[in-house]
């Protein structure tokens, strides 16, 4: 990936606020983030439940539903266009065609009662204009490079006739059959056994070299992270707290709870580690998006807190060039490192 | 752990599903979820059994505690076989083996209170009633971390990681020996994990149980056990104490397993697919070795003839034909 290809902006969020009235209230389950993907980069999206990852992507593909969540505010420039001004029949152009979306359960998003090569040909048929010979062509040529063995043959079958792994690469052929300009990829692999996730991210992240697609990848995993993508945001509560290069960030995390999150995985393989020792704990659990204390979300449970933390929201900063944080003490942790 | 006579010893434990098929349901096959596994575990140890999905290590944990009933192996506690046991005469036996389940949502009756939900055992065995019932399940909550006035709460008003540790409190109502826990972190966030994992860990220093720890998570394993056993497709095809295995790993399987976690360290970069393919179905697994037709290494014995667990060092054993000690050295 040079890096003029790089610097093509494929999409640019801004200001995204994404709210959900409930009984128990309004609650921001996007608050105010701002974010873009360059033309064949990897952007990493990292976060517990909760945090808004999700609702973040449905927001980009105006799948947030309505009730009880609304887009309020912001813009989603794709390649020029704002996607929040379209109206339906121009976004249901937009979705499968030039953004597509993968899902973590490929069981739960594969129509049981149609063949794998019809439910990629029903994109295809859609956004193109093609025969349903040339369609099921493609939809063959799809499988193939996504290399499920015997393409012709698994066309033909059902999802039940599938493995996991199998199913998550028809529906990985299934999103880039009209060879998007994004795909957002939502724990694509975390149902997945550990051998089958390495077959899968290697293979999203092949093809999305090879066809220049931009990536969102949302995940809780930090390894994946670290192995897949090239700039990561870290979110909390709604609100992203830190955002850097995936170099950037784990050599020197700005932000208490990304360094709280690093701290509390167990060391991958844990080589000569006592049996014993202790992980260290983020205390307490994510807050409610209800009740959202005073100040920033993370406070009470941020060992770094001071009262200026609890009084007021500290904006996002440039802490160190192209790294990002929310944090009023990130600058004395960016000094100590 | 040291001589002594360990707390578990399971013995060529085979658990077979009939398939069945047909207007008259007879049978078709056969799936060989559990084929054959042995390995013993010491008070106060914690044996970490891992492998992918439908490799039989939740039905290995499961036969243990007898939830799932053995086709044919021993399974000793504390010397006593309870594989033919009848119900009845398991029951006294039910109290020294618990366990905790993956999904804390599914778990937990709904309709109980927290309080009962931990004490119910309790009653079931007739261990404590009225105050001291109360005043033991108070006991539990504080060890758990949960607070005592939580008893009178509901399922639904704790979180993810509060659930697990009522799950966690009610396996140790009973003062048990033997824990069996099936993913029980799997299901919580990642800082949730830490602190349920440090739970865990702490409770076994103060009462000296043991810990059969299933999960599909090689990291989580590799902190909390002392040894580690590697399934594949119903067998023990490794098993080396922690330390041994992570830094010396003797089966292919065992080693594709290890390189295919991806590592937080973005300089570390090693996306290559360790082994193709998937997992063979356990209706009808391979010849010989059942990892050969994903083996890298793979030769002709491989495909005739099945390898045992053999000693390859200091409390290692692998069922290899390459590492098994034969004169050729690991690849």
């Amino acid at each position: 990936m040079s890096e003029t290809k790089a610097s093509e902006t494929v999409l640019d969020v801004k200001n995204l606020q994404t709210v959900f009235f409930t009984n128990s209230g309004l609650f921001r389950a996007v608050d105010d983030v701002s974010f873009s993907v360059g033309r064949g980069e990897t952007l990493a999206i990292v976060g517990e439940s909760g945090c808004g990852k999700s609702v973040s992507a449905l927001s980009i593909m105006r799948l947030v539903p309505d009730p009880p969540g609304r887009i309020v505010g912001g813009s989603v420039m794709l390649e020029g266009t704002d996607l929040l001004k379209l109206d339906d029949a121009a976004m249901r152009d937009i979705r499968g065609n030039r953004i597509s979306m993968i899902f973590q359960e490929p069981m739960t998003s594969l129509n049981p009662v149609m063949r794998i090569g019809d439910q990629i040909i029903e994109a295809v048929r859609l956004h193109q204009n093609v025969s349903s010979k040339e369609a099921w062509k493609q939809a063959v040529d799809m499988l193939r490079l996504v290399r499920i063995p015997e393409p012709e043959r698994r066309a033909l079958e059902y999802p039940h006739q599938l493995s996991g792994g199998m199913r998550q690469r028809a529906m990985i052929a299934m999103a880039l059959a009209c060879r998007p300009v994004l795909l957002i990829a939502d724990e694509p692999t975390t149902a997945l056994d550990v051998t089958i996730q390495a077959q899968i991210l290697a293979l999203i992240v092949d093809l999305q070299k090879r066809l220049g697609t931009g990536l969102i990848l949302i995940t809780h995993d930090l390894g994946v992270v670290a192995q897949t993508a090239q700039r990561v945001i870290v979110m909390y509560a709604g609100k992203k707290v830190e955002e850097a290069t995936v170099e950037a960030l784990f050599e020197t995390p700005l932000h208490p709870y990304t360094r709280g999150l690093m701290a509390s995985m167990p060391a991958v393989i844990a080589l000569g580690a006592r049996t014993d020792a202790r992980l260290t704990e983020i205390p307490g659990m994510v807050p409610s998006l209800t009740k959202l204390p005073p100040g920033c979300a993370f406070a009470p449970r941020c060992k770094l807190a001071v009262d200026r933390c609890r009084q007021e929201y500290p904006p996002l900063s440039e802490i160190k060039s192209n790294h990002w944080a929310a944090c009023w003490r990130a600058g004395e942790l960016a000094e100590a490192s | 752990m040291t001589g002594q006579r360990p707390l578990l010893e399971v013995t060529d434990l085979v658990k077979h599903y009939a398939v069945r098929g047909g207007v008259l349901r007879r049978q078709v096959g056969t799936v060989h979820a559990v084929d054959g596994v042995s390995f013993t575990l010491g008070a106060g140890e914690t044996l970490g059994l891992v492998g992918e999905s439908g490799c039989g290590k939740s039905t290995v944990a499961r036969t243990v505690l007898r939830l799932v009933e053995p086709t044919s192996g021993a399974i000793r506690l504390d010397g006593e076989d309870i594989a033919p046991l009848s119900k009845a005469a398991l029951r006294p036996y039910r109290r020294s083996m618990q366990i905790v389940f993956q999904d804390p949502f599914a778990s937990l009756n709904p309709r109980m209170t927290a309080g009962d939900i931990v004490g119910e055992p309790l009653s079931v065995h007739g261990l404590a009633t009225g105050a001291k019932k109360q005043e033991r399940v108070a006991e539990l909550f504080q060890q758990v971390g949960l607070r005592p006035d939580q008893m009178k709460n509901f399922p639904h008003q704790f979180s993810g990681g509060q659930r697990q540790r009522i799950c966690i409190a009610r396996a140790l109502s009973l003062g048990p020996r033997l824990i069996v826990c099936d993913e029980p972190v799997s299901a919580l966030d990642v800082s949730i994990q830490a602190q349920v994992i440090n739970l865990l860990i702490d409770l076994q220093r103060e009462q000296n149980f043991s810990y059969l720890f299933i999960a599909h998570d090689l990291a989580v394993v590799a902190h909390i056990s002392h040894r580690v056993a590697v399934m594949y497709l119903g067998r023990i095809v490794e098993i080396a104490d922690k330390q041994e295995l992570f830094a010396n790993p003797r089966h292919p399987y065992t080693q594709a397993l290890l390189a295919s976690v991806p590592i937080a360290d973005p300089k570390a970069k090693r996306l290559a697919p360790q082994i193709d393919g998937d997992v063979p179905s356990p209706i009808n697994p391979p010849s010989g070795c059942a990892f050969h037709t994903r083996c890298r290494y793979a030769f002709d014995r491989c495909k005739t003839e099945r390898p045992a667990l053999k000693a390859a060092g200091t409390g290692h054993q692998v069922a290899c034909w390459l590492n098994d000690g034969t004169g050729q050295a690991a690849p």
